[in-house]
Formats: structure tokens, C-alpha cells, sequence
């Protein structure tokens, strides 16, 4: 919790285009990346943003697909903001905010489709693959949504399948068959504090924010989700500001992922 | 009493870590982070010894703030009571700072209490006691105590306050010339800052400069050359512009 004066002050900086760790506004804080994290995950990764820290697992499993699509696997991600990462997370049910990062990162992935649902089909009609991503906050320093989106795409390229002879599965086997992965859409917030645009918020950041949206863009550019959240409304000008500032931040995160190329 | 000759198992500013033997024998007497156990001192936590004649102290190198008495700390309001006001000291043990110890004023029985100091407000206060059962009070009328209002609060390891405000509050008072900024450095670890906010950054990098070099001999010189460079670089700037 942050009281009024503090807020105030914080405010006052940005104004002039100073944060408080001294960075630029549309500056990311040192990013890195570890694949293969998890020997009991299918694919996993460790994304740092500065003091943020996430983990995300992916699960493979074979089920029956939903009726409307027969012949395409499918895809779950949840999220668990741990009581470790941060004094405001409590255990228990999941919270709006970690139901609110899930879904951006699932429709991200689900709109650009971005994994080759096709593929994941075992039998039409009666067995598919489906792929949960699970993703776990260990340090909540500011900008979990895109460190998440960042770290499932990260464990979305490190996954293999486990072995399946057609009735039993062996997640002790790892085969070295890839999960069909075609391309990899970023996903970046961009807030709105009084009129300054900003990207990769500190946790003080998101206490003052007045508005904020998620642009998750494919290598080519392409649009394939959007989220606004916070108090605020937007201007079509300041939407198109940071539709253009995500994307660009968006090819720039894409150079922390291994094959950048998708 | 034992007939074993004391023996001393360390020296002075050796590296010791919790429950490491320092001395064995009745001779020896434990004070600041060490304690005995029957014939034994050992170090209660990880730290550097200081042997002074017989009494084995220890300044510790890391670890939580604990609440000492006189020290001015800066505290968080978390609730309020009916005669005071409950703050974090940002140790594991909370104070309370009673309505008499609140403002050198009269403040009128059932006031509305958050119109003084609501919550999340931040106060410098001075700690007057702490019980054995780590019951801790703090008091505002002292010097130096006071609500925060404005500028920007930042985190310090605790066992680095005394190199941040160095000898005789050296070093604080040259990073207050040079950056121009107001500074408290509270014994709990918290600093608060106000200034030009470029200059404030500039001051918390230099805090986060001596809180990772301030084991280093001469680190007054160096921190004020390297304030020097970093003025010199913004003047730069200030031209370019």
C-alpha cells in the first residue's frame, strides 16, 4: 500500500519523464530467460524482469476434444499468484488479478494460434492433446502480466511429448518430439500515468496507473489480442500510441526467446 | 564453578556464523549478538566478532532490524487505536506510538485519530523502550521526529545504515550537497529522500553504491568522486539540451 503523498510524488517525477529507478519510459528493465527449468514438466522456463520473477510449466495430456472441434487438441493456462512473492497475495481460490493474467496469456496464444492445434489431434473425435500452461509468481517487483506472457511462451518452445503407445501415457519418457509451436506473439503492457506512456511498471507504478493495455502482436505485426484494464479511459489517439509502442517493444522481448525467427 | 581455563576461539573481526563457538570458559561475558550456553559463547548470528577485553560482541552483517532503544526510525502506520497509533518498524516486532508521545499539541479526547496520521502515513519517530517481550515504544516528541509528507521512501539493508550515514553523518551530508536533496536515514532500514527528482535518483544510486561497497576503506573519497562524475555528466546533458 502506498498513502496519497507518496503517490503524489511519484507522479510528479513522471511528469518529468524521471522514474524512480531511473529509467526511460519505454525502457525494460535486464531480462533473462532459462529454459528446461522442471524435470517433471513437459517445458518449463524461469523469466526475470529486474526483481520480477516467474515460472511457467507446461502439462501435456490426452483427453477427449470439445465437441465443436473434433480434430484440435486444447489449451489451458491458469495462474497462481503465491503468497511468496508478494505481502498482498493470499492463498486460496484464484484472485481477479491472477484470472485476469491468464486469460490475457491464453488468448494471446489462442488468437494468433500460435500452436498447431491440428497437430495435437490423436484421433478425430476421441483423442487430442491438451496443453496446460502453468504459470507460478515467485517475486512480484511490477509487470507479472507480461513476465507470465513472456515466460509461457519461453516453456511453450522448450516442450516435448511424453510417451504415448495409444492407451498408456509415460511422463518418465521424454520423447524429443516438439510441441508444434509456429510462431510466438508478445505480449506487452503499456500504461498510462497522467499523460505519460510506460512500459514495464515497478510495483509503485502499478499502484498510481490510470490506465493500461495489453498488445499482444505476431512476429509480422499482427494484432491478436487486447485488454485495457484500470480506471481511465483511453483516447483513440493514445490507443494507437500504444498499440504502435507495444509492438515495437514486442520485437524487441521476441530477441530474449530462442529462434527469434518465429 | 568450572576449573577450565578460559579459551578464546576466535579474534577480533573474524567471520562468524549462528551458533559458532567464540569462547569456552566462564571468563568470558556475552553481549550483542552472541549468548552462552553453560560453558560456551557462541554467536547468535552471522557477523563479525569484536573482542573487547572480555566482552565478545558481534556486529552483525545481515539479518532483520531489531528495535533498539534511542534509535530514530521510520515507521508506517498500519492501525489505529483508541489512544495511539500502531506502526511497522519494519523489524518483525510493530510499536505503538501513544497519543501523549504524538504531537507536542493537545490533542482532544475521541479526535478523529487519522486526521493526524492516517494509515499508510510514514512518521520518523524515536524509539523510548523496548521490553523484554519486545513490546516497543516509540514517541514523536523528540527532535527530529516527524509525519513524511512528499518525496520518496526506499529500502536499505539495516547493517549498512551506519555506512550510509558514516562518521558523524559524513557521508549522508555529502550526498545531501551534493544531489541537494533531503535526506532521513532511519535505523530500521527505510531512508526517505526529496529533492529534483533526477537528483533524487541520483542519491539512490549512490545509497545502493555504499550499500554494496561499504565494506571498502576510503569510501567517503570514492563515493565523492564518483558524485562528482555523475554531476558533471547531468551538467553535460543540461547543456546539450
Amino acid at each position: 500500500m502506498m498513502n496519497e503523498s507518496l503517490k503524489q510524488h511519484l507522479i510528479e517525477c513522471l511528469k518529468h519523464n524521471v522514474r524512480h529507478d531511473g529509467r526511460k519510459l519505454d525502457e525494460f528493465r535486464p531480462i533473462t530467460v532459462e529454459y528446461n527449468i522442471s524435470r517433471s514438466a513437459e517445458g518449463s522456463a524461469r523469466v526475470k524482469v529486474g526483481n520480477t520473477e516467474v515460472l511457467a510449466g507446461i502439462k501435456l495430456t490426452v483427453e477427449k476434444p470439445y465437441p465443436d472441434t473434433p480434430d484440435h487438441g486444447s489449451l489451458m493456462v491458469g495462474v497462481e499468484l503465491l503468497p511468496l512473492s508478494s505481502p498482498a497475495f493470499e492463498s486460496g481460490p484464484p484472485s481477479i488479478d491472477a484470472i485476469e493474467i491468464a486469460r490475457v496469456v491464453d488468448r494471446g496464444i489462442r488468437e494468433a494460434k500460435a500452436i498447431d492445434t491440428k497437430k495435437l489431434c490423436i484421433t478425430y473425435g476421441e483423442k487430442i492433446w491438451t496443453v496446460c500452461i502453468d504459470i507460478c509468481t515467485i517475486n512480484d517487483d511490477g509487470n507479472l502480466l507480461d513476465a507470465a506472457g513472456l515466460a509461457s511462451l519461453a516453456a511453450l518452445q522448450d516442450a516435448c511429448f511424453p510417451y504415448y503407445d495409444g492407451t498408456q501415457l509415460d511422463y518418465k519418457k521424454k520423447t524429443d518430439v516438439k510441441l508444434p509451436v509456429l510462431k510466438l506473439p508478445l505480449q506487452v503492457t503499456v500504461y498510462k500515468i497522467g499523460d505519460k506512456l510506460l512500459v514495464d511498471p515497478l510495483s509503485e507504478e502499478e499502484f498510481v496507473y490510470d490506465a493500461r493495455l495489453t498488445v499482444t502482436t505476431t512476429p509480422d505485426g499482427t494484432i491478436c489480442a487486447l485488454q485495457k484494464g484500470g480506471e481511465k479511459q483511453l483516447s483513440l489517439q493514445e490507443i494507437e500510441q500504444m498499440i504502435t509502442m507495444g509492438t515495437e517493444k514486442g520485437h524487441e522481448l521476441r530477441k530474449y526467446l530462442k529462434d527469434a525467427g518465429n | 564453578m568450572s576449573d577450565v581455563t578460559s579459551v578464546l576461539k576466535v579474534q577480533s573481526r573474524d567471520v562468524v556464523v549462528p551458533g559458532e563457538v567464540l569462547a569456552v570458559g566462564m571468563d568470558y561475558l556475552p553481549s550483542f549478538g552472541t549468548y552462552r550456553s553453560r560453558e560456551t559463547i557462541r554467536a547468535a548470528r552471522l557477523g563479525l566478532v569484536t573482542v573487547e577485553g572480555k566482552v565478545l560482541k558481534l556486529i552483525p552483517l545481515s539479518g532483520a532490524y531489531l528495535p533498539k532503544r534511542g534509535d530514530m526510525i521510520i515507521a508506517k502506520v498500519i492501525d489505529i487505536l483508541m489512544s495511539g497509533w500502531r506502526v511497522d518498524t519494519n523489524s518483525p516486532y510493530s510499536a505503538v506510538l501513544q497519543l501523549k508521545d504524538a504531537s507536542s499539541g493537545y490533542i482532544e479526547k475521541g479526535a478523529d485519530l487519522t486526521k493526524y496520521f492516517a494509515l499508510g502515513d510514514y512518521v520518523s519517530a524515536i524509539i523510548t523502550n523496548v521490553t523484554s517481550q519486545k513490546l516497543v515504544d516509540v514517541s514523536m516528541r523528540e527532535p527530529g521526529a516527524r509525519k513524511i509528507i512528499g518525496g520518496r521512501i526506499i529500502e536499505v539493508s539495516t547493517n549498512k545504515v551506519p555506512r550510509i550515514i558514516g562518521k558523524q553523518g559524513s557521508m549522508v551530508s555529502l550526498i545531501k550537497e551534493a544531489t541537494g536533496c533531503k535526506i532521513t536515514v532511519g535505523q530500521n532500514g527505510l531512508v526517505w529522500l526529496e529533492g529534483h527528482p533526477l537528483m533524487e535518483n541520483l542519491a539512490v544510486e549512490t545509497i545502493r553504491k555504499i550499500e554494496k561497497e561499504g565494506h571498502i576503506s576510503g569510501m567517503t573519497d570514492k563515493i565523492k568522486a564518483f558524485l562528482d562524475s555523475r554531476l558533471k555528466e547531468t551538467k553535460h546533458f543540461d547543456e546539450e539540451q
